[in-house]
């Protein structure tokens, strides 16, 4: 592999980036609302992170930090799915 | 490599791809509930893969923390109001931002608590990326996570109109500030990396605060009627300083996922700034719908304005073959959707042919309207986008306006001087009756007058909407 881990990541950014921004041209105005909502909770992800500092169990300050992460990342998270989900399930066609 | 010790790698992989197919499909009006799910699972697969990674762990801090943000999360999703929905987005922005400046201070408290010393950059050297890069990803991580923190809270607290009722607050030299504000974090970013070991702590922690000072200071200026794409530019800014966070502790689902989403949260802003036939960068100098810039607030300033009851205003529906209803934010405070919808249905008995003109900006986000009114089961071919609708309010006899104000105001058309000159807008003055359901004269959250008001073709309806609407619905029941 001739490529480090530094330059994996900036592979991985780039293209990342591309195709977020490819991924939505058009939205039609009734889904910017639950986009965004979607979009938010996705970016609740840090959560992985906030977990992967979390672990171990002395409670040194670094804990508690990342504790307040997990939980603040969660609630990103659960409230983010949550809330999109009702935004959208009103737009089920009734005829 | 055992098998298990693959796994989470080939997790992470099919939870991005996941999370691609899920905005992909959030995008569209058919799959976008299943878009929605879609990426919560992959939330769920990319958590166990971190899990399996971690292998065993003392879990304590990570399961409270998940109970607890499990359980206020949940709370407050399913207990919100429909009207109250954009406050909430941008409440759980904030907490996501403060996630990633949380991940980053405590991953460099932990450095610290191994043992680790040396002089700034020196305490990430050994890791898997550059000592360098280390410290701007875990300083990137801080600012943009804290500048969203705080920037959500005041958007919150603009939206809610608790903070200055929602108007824009222009500090003196609050250009110069934030620049001040912004080298200062710089300089001691710069300070962090070269610094004594001694101060690396406090240092972060003074950036910390400088970057919510940054982040209030930002929002700050600009109106109410712009919070919307700020906070859509704050969901793609916490995109961003997850995808730093996923630096720093080397993660590659958490750089897919957060990029992806600073990228589509971007992309996203520029289309509702559009929508408002503004640019990202006038939106963010802020200070729009200054009082001084146009026209009278308040009461003042109005003549002729002609006022009617809902009998009146029932006669005239009563002659009208065709209404065209356009809701705004009025209709959202007085939870009128579903009595709006009642006379709807009512007029369409009657032989009138109905439309619901959605303005992309009606409301306080876009697409709010479209949310209110599927709520009521208003039936989704009845709502037509602006641009569809625009030249029918001609050959229209009669157009509701019910609680909507600067997106109907056709200053933004026909009076160069006006503020939200050049926003595209309903042209609800063309049609032949115009009915105003307002509860007063005051101004929009431009904070401007409105010459819609004082027009001879328009009937303004002085009450609450729901109120109105239900008496408009009585009266015209009686006919």
């Amino acid at each position: 592999m001739i490529m480090g881990p530094l330059l994996m990541g900036l592979y991985v950014l780039v293209l990342a980036a591309f195709l977020g921004f490819e991924l939505i041209n058009k939205v039609p105005p009734t889904l910017h609302t639950p986009l965004m909502s979607g979009a938010n909770a996705i970016s609740g992800i840090t959560l992985v992170g906030a977990i992967t500092v979390a672990a171990g169990g002395d409670p040194t300050l670094a804990r508690w930090l990342a504790a307040a992460a997990v939980a603040t990342a969660t609630i990103n998270v659960v409230g983010g799915f949550l809330v999109t989900d009702r935004m959208l399930k009103m737009f089920r066609r009734k005829k | 490599m055992n098998f298990l010790a693959s796994l989470p790698p080939v997790l992470y992989l099919i939870s991005s791809v996941m999370f691609t197919l899920g905005i992909k499909r959030l995008s569209k009006v058919k799959t976008a509930r299943q878009g929605n799910t879609l990426a919560a699972l992959a939330m769920l697969l990319a958590v166990i893969g971190t899990a399996l990674e971690l292998g065993w762990v003392d879990p304590t801090f990570i399961l409270g923390g998940l109970v607890v943000g499990t359980a206020i999360g949940a709370w407050t999703a399913l207990t919100v109001k429909m009207t109250a929905m954009p406050e909430m987005v941008a409440l759980f922005n904030g907490s996501g931002g403060a996630a990633s400046a949380l991940v980053a201070l405590a991953s460099y408290a932990g450095l610290r608590e191994k043992g680790l010393i040396g002089t700034g950059v020196k305490v990430f050297e050994g890791g898997t990326l550059p000592a360098g890069v280390q410290v701007f990803v875990l300083l990137g991580s801080i600012v943009v996570g804290a500048v969203t923190l705080s920037g959500s809270l005041v958007a919150w607290g603009k939206l809610q109109g608790r903070l200055a009722k929602g108007k824009p607050i222009l500090l003196p030299a609050r250009h110069a500030l934030s620049v001040a504000l912004l080298m200062s974090i710089i300089g001691v970013g710069v300070w962090f990396g070269v610094g004594t070991a001694e101060f690396g702590t406090s240092a972060l922690w003074i950036v910390t605060g400088l970057s919510l000072l940054l982040g209030g200071l930002l929002v700050l200026p600009i109106g109410g009627a712009d919070m919307p794409v700020v906070v859509s530019l704050l969901n793609s800014y916490s995109g961003i300083a997850a995808a730093a966070a996923g630096f720093l502790v080397g993660n590659p689902v958490l750089v897919v996922a957060g990029t992806m989403v600073g990228a589509a949260g971007l992309i996203l802003t520029r289309i509702m700034s559009d929508a408002m036939n503004r640019s990202l960068a006038n939106v963010l100098v802020g200070g729009f719908g200054q009082t001084d810039a146009a026209g009278g607030a308040a009461d003042e300033g109005y003549e002729g304005v002609t006022q009617a009851g809902p009998e009146e205003a029932a006669m005239i529906l009563e002659g009208a073959q065709s209404v065209i209803i356009v809701p705004g934010y009025g209709l959202a405070v007085a939870q009128a959707q579903h009595v709006c919808k009642e006379l709807g249905e009512l007029l369409i008995k009657r032989g009138v042919q109905v439309s619901y003109a959605i303005h992309p900006v009606a409301g306080r986000m876009p697409g709010h309207m479209n949310v209110l009114l599927a709520e009521a089961d208003v039936p989704y071919d009845l709502l037509y986008d602006m641009d569809a609708i625009a030249g029918s309010f001609k050959q229209t006899d009669v157009c509701i306006v019910v609680g909507a104000n600067d997106v109907v105001n056709p200053a933004a058309a026909n009076d160069p001087s006006s503020p939200i000159f050049g926003m595209p807008i309903l042209p609800a003055h063309e049609a032949q009756t115009v009915m105003v359901i307002k509860r007063s004269l005051s101004p929009g959250y431009a904070g401007i007058k409105n010459s819609l008001f004082e027009a001879d073709n328009t009937l303004m309806l002085f009450a609450d909407a729901k109120k109105m609407l239900t008496d408009l619905v009585a009266e015209v029941k009686e006919l």
